[in-house]
């Protein structure tokens, strides 16, 4: 396997190793070549980073409007339900 | 169970994540929600709303369409309540809403009848002459660390932002949402083969953008050309 071929095997092995058809030629050039394994490394940090990041904040001025904008619509929907 | 969701519009449901099965848990309250259950209605919204700002902000860029793609994401799912099928998570379903709004948007600015999440030109798409990792050095500190940075967060978004609308809105979906492959292509309307080219393309120019910024210059790496 060449650097080339790993880069295309990435996504595979990082979001499932377990499913990656090409496993022992991915570990067998991972092993001794160390700029994939930085890349590899970089990458699930990547990753991680965006998952850990905290949600963009709703602004609260549009919190008020937005929720009485859903009540209306539910009493539309919802007739007879108390609101 | 029915106790333990008994929640009120003003506060998030009392269970959360850690304690229950969150899925089973949103669906038991949308379950209520069709039956004109106002309150478990509202403790979704609470669940799902920033969930839902923060797609659309991202996928969108500014806030302004990002509020109108929420209150629309939500109006719709009050309008089609009765109509979920039950093959996603709830969660599932009300990020693909958030994203069909957030494509209006998208295709409305342009002015065009559908928005260009078509197969682009064959190389985008495809294996071919995907970029090759430039900047590769170990990062100077872990992402633990770093999260909690507010420069750190500005780094994040810029670098989405730089991606071209096509791969970031398959970034956003699976690796920041979580959805899954199959979830997010078809929330695009994509193949799951383009789907994952994409998801890629955007790991890697992201994880260049950020590894020139958090890398260690100590511990830079040059491919070995010869490997190749």
């Amino acid at each position: 396997m060449t650097c080339e071929e790993l880069l295309k095997a990435l996504n595979d092995y990082i979001d499932d190793e377990s499913v990656l058809a090409i496993w022992q030629d991915f570990a067998e050039h991972l092993a001794g070549c160390n700029p994939c394994q930085v890349v590899v490394d970089n990458i699930r940090k990547t990753i991680q980073l965006y998952k850990a990041g905290e949600p963009y904040p709703m602004p609260p001025e549009f919190q008020a409007q937005f929720r009485a904008a859903l009540r209306a619509k539910w009493k539309q929907k919802f007739p007879h339900a108390q609101v | 169970m029915r106790d333990s969701l008994s929640t009120t519009a003003a506060r998030p449901g009392p269970l959360d994540d850690s304690e229950v099965d969150a899925p089973a848990y949103e669906l038991a309250l949308f379950r209520r929600a069709q039956q004109g259950d106002l309150a478990a209605f509202e403790a979704l919204v609470d669940r799902f709303q920033s969930r839902v700002y923060g797609l659309a902000r991202r996928i969108l860029g500014q806030a302004q369409d990002a509020e109108d793609v929420t209150q629309q994401t939500f109006l719709s799912l009050i309008e089609h309540i009765d109509q979920f099928r039950g093959d996603s998570a709830i969660a599932t379903w009300v990020l693909r809403i958030a994203t069909n709004h957030a494509l209006k948007v998208l295709r409305k600015r342009r002015g065009l009848p559908t928005v260009a999440l078509e197969p682009g030109p064959d190389h985008e798409d495809s294996y071919a002459s995907l970029p090759h990792p430039e900047f590769i050095a170990q990062w100077r500190d872990n992402p633990a660390n770093l999260a909690e940075k507010a420069e750190l967060r500005q780094l994040l978004d810029g670098a989405v932002a730089e991606l071209d609308e096509k791969y970031r809105l398959v970034f956003l979906l699976r690796d920041v949402e979580g959805l899954s492959i199959r979830e997010t292509a078809e929330a695009l309307g994509l193949t799951e083969a383009n789907t994952k080219v994409r998801l890629l393309r955007a790991r890697l120019q992201l994880r260049e953008q950020l590894t020139r910024v958090l890398g260690d210059e100590a511990t830079r790496v040059f491919p070995d050309h010869d490997h190749h």
